[in-house]
């Protein structure tokens, strides 16, 4: 039993079920990413959560206690909306104390917490102001108030800070970071961005069409991605998804790959995982930054064997230089370092750190090795 | 550009359209203008012709007979009393009619049940029944009820015919309103009726002075209902002005009458002037979004 725990949790709205059966539990203090593309149910799991929407079938308990049926407002939750949304009419102050208000707790008290959470959010010489007297992400620090000053079991987090621009948004990620390092608190954070569930998450569920497709650690999720659509959603650039044959080399087994022009290349795999699956087609995915040039490859790597390939294209994006080839009518994105002298239309040395590679079944989509 | 509306403003077309635009403004404004000299002038000044002449004699007679003791019916007590009578009336009838509809337009946008559109297409309805048709089943109503001839009759009649219009405004209104504020309100632990008085009811000021503004117009103009509902002692203004034009013994008391029908038409006018301050766009400004 977990803190909060979800179990065979569905949802339907009519005849059209929007989530499938879910089952996620997590501890205390920790921070639970949902992401995934538009309609993949993972707002309807937070709004869930909240209680915010019914549960069709299956039960939602937060410490052990059961939440079906409810309310909101009786969860001891607290959600910080996509919006915002802050009570135009009121104050800042006003708008953070609502939530105390509608709870019976002493003015005195109000006045204690409110100061303590404006402090911490650096807010406290806006506490008079309205709304809209705030810019977006002062009105972002008010949401976030309003949410800590009710002391919440879970923290419920709606895309927060998919409304601000791109720098300050990575400026509040970290401080969200932060906040959850100091103040210990179970989140649920709800994203489409695979960066801020990677960089944020204790854990995270990756979501896709209703269903929980892969629920792990960040590492777990990037390095071994359980179907191709996890493998394709998170990272950046994403993975290279590249048909491939289990062939035999030397008695180990090698993915055959076909390059641009025409020719094929054997690279064998770091292990023998596929060894009794010689002749089988394979998607092949391997990470950008596993395929470098060849003094920029991980020294710790046992398995990194070279490619000769045409370059198609080069992407200086300073700090490196994604150089993207085509391998079996897909393009191949490389991560090179930013200096390697690298043209396209020349034939190059790709390196190719096989540790790093995994494959996936082309019918099922399911990672095998 | 700061130039050049100050060279157009001089050229012929703009003379003509200002010269056309001052005529309609005198064309419509004649009929008060005749209405207010002549309430301020004695009879024979009137009986007399020159109706548009400025009074040689300024008198407020007219104004304090018709208000106080011209012959209405069949007392001679001035339009006071049903002036009074429709102010007991119209105050709470919008008030009622306003509230419900707010509330309608509360729960049809953000407490939606299985049924509601066709309640609400029902209540739309009702916006366009004509008064004819309801006006027997209505007075068996109010009969049944205890309120035929009643002011409280008429209040009832009114706030219900109200309450489609209302009900339009205000979930139209409602509708552009973020659901996540109601969201965040149940989550802050607020109540149907907490959200609906402290979250919703703040941010509505310019609906509400819309509701307001045509439920006073259209209930205090009535004359229908208040024909055909009331006593003689619970008559409307504007069948008091019928009764005082019409029962004038003798000599018609034009300027009495001009008198009469500019304090009817008064409130409404007061209305608009008071309330169009309030008319305000941008209240929601700042609760979502940047």
């Amino acid at each position: 039993m977990g803190f909060l725990d979800i179990k065979q949790a569905t949802k339907s709205y009519g005849t059209v079920q929007v989530l499938h059966e879910t089952d996620i539990s997590i501890e205390e203090g920790e921070f639970l990413v949902l992401v995934g593309p538009s309609g993949c149910g993972k707002s309807t799991l937070l709004n869930m959560i909240a209680g915010l929407e019914d549960i069709t079938s299956g039960e939602i308990a937060i410490r052990s206690k059961s939440m079906n049926g409810v309310k909101p407002a009786d969860r001891n939750i607290a959600m910080v909306f996509q919006s915002y949304a802050l009570y135009p009419n009121m104050t800042v102050s006003g708008n953070i104390s609502f939530g105390m208000e509608m709870h019976g707790i002493e003015k005195s008290e109000r006045a204690k917490r409110i100061a303590q959470v404006s402090d911490l959010l650096q807010i406290s010489h806006l506490l008079d102001r309205k709304p809209g007297q705030l810019s977006g992400g002062q009105r972002q620090r008010v949401a976030m108030g309003r949410a800590l000053v009710r002391e919440p079991d879970v923290f419920l987090f709606d895309e927060p800070l998919s409304n601000l621009d791109a720098k300050l948004r990575v400026d509040m990620r970290t401080e969200i970071k932060k906040l959850h390092r100091k103040l210990g608190t179970t989140i649920v954070y709800v994203t489409h961005d695979q960066i801020e569930a990677l960089t944020l998450s204790t854990r995270i569920a990756v979501m896709f069409g209703g269903y929980v497709q892969q629920l792990g650690t960040p590492k777990e999720i990037y390095d071994n991605p359980a179907n191709m659509f996890v493998a394709g959603f998170m990272g950046s650039p994403s993975m290279n998804l590249f048909p491939a044959k289990v062939v035999s080399e030397n008695g180990q087994p090698a993915a055959e790959v076909t390059l641009i022009n025409g020719s094929t290349a054997a690279i064998p795999f770091a292990t023998d995982t596929l060894g009794s699956s010689i002749g089988r087609d394979i998607i092949l995915g391997i990470r950008p930054e596993a395929i470098t040039d060849r003094d920029g490859a991980d020294r710790n790597s046992q398995s990194v064997h070279i490619v000769e390939a045409p370059v198609e294209i080069t992407e200086p994006a300073g700090s490196d230089t994604f150089v993207v080839s085509q391998i079996g009518g897909k393009d191949v994105t490389g991560r090179f370092r930013a200096d390697v002298a690298v043209n396209a239309g020349e034939t190059f040395p790709f390196a190719f750190n096989m540790e790093k590679a995994v494959a996936f079944d082309p019918q099922s989509e399911n990672r095998i090795a | 550009m700061a130039a050049a509306p100050a060279k157009s403003s001089f050229s012929l077309g703009r003379v003509v359209l200002y010269t056309l635009l001052v005529f309609f403004c005198i064309y419509y404004l004649l009929p008060l203008y005749v209405m207010l000299v002549n309430s301020l002038k004695p009879l024979s000044e009137i009986t007399a012709g020159g109706m548009m002449a400025l009074p040689q004699d300024w008198t407020v007679a007219p104004w304090l007979s018709a208000w106080s003791s011209a012959q209405v019916g069949v007392e001679a007590t001035g339009l006071r009393p049903y002036f009074l009578n429709s102010i007991i009336m119209v105050v709470p009838a919008v008030a009622l009619s306003t509230i419900v509809g707010a509330l309608n337009g509360y729960v049809l946008t953000k407490w939606t049940f299985p049924g509601a559109t066709i309640l609400f297409g029902l209540l739309l309805f009702g916006c366009f029944i004509p008064f004819q048709m309801v006006l027997i089943p209505m007075a068996r109503m109010l009969g049944l009820m205890g309120l035929a001839g009643s002011v409280p009759g008429l209040i009832f009649v009114h706030f219900v015919y109200g309450i489609g219009f209302s009900t339009l405004y205000f979930r139209n209104y409602y509708a552009a309103f973020p659901t996540e504020l109601v969201r965040a309100a149940q989550i802050d632990g607020a109540g149907f009726f907490r959200i609906f008085w402290r979250i919703l009811l703040p941010s509505s000021g310019p609906i509400a002075v819309v509701c307001i503004i045509w439920q006073f117009t259209n209930i205090w103009n009535d004359f229908l209902f208040g024909a055909s509902f009331s006593d003689f002692d619970s008559q409307p203004m504007t069948v008091a002005l019928n009764n005082l034009v019409q029962s004038s013994t003798g000599v018609k008391e034009y300027n009495v009458h001009f008198a009469g029908a500019i304090m009817a038409a008064l409130p409404t006018l007061l209305v608009y002037i008071v309330a169009g301050r309030y008319f305000v766009r941008g209240l929601m400004a700042g609760s979502v979004k940047g």
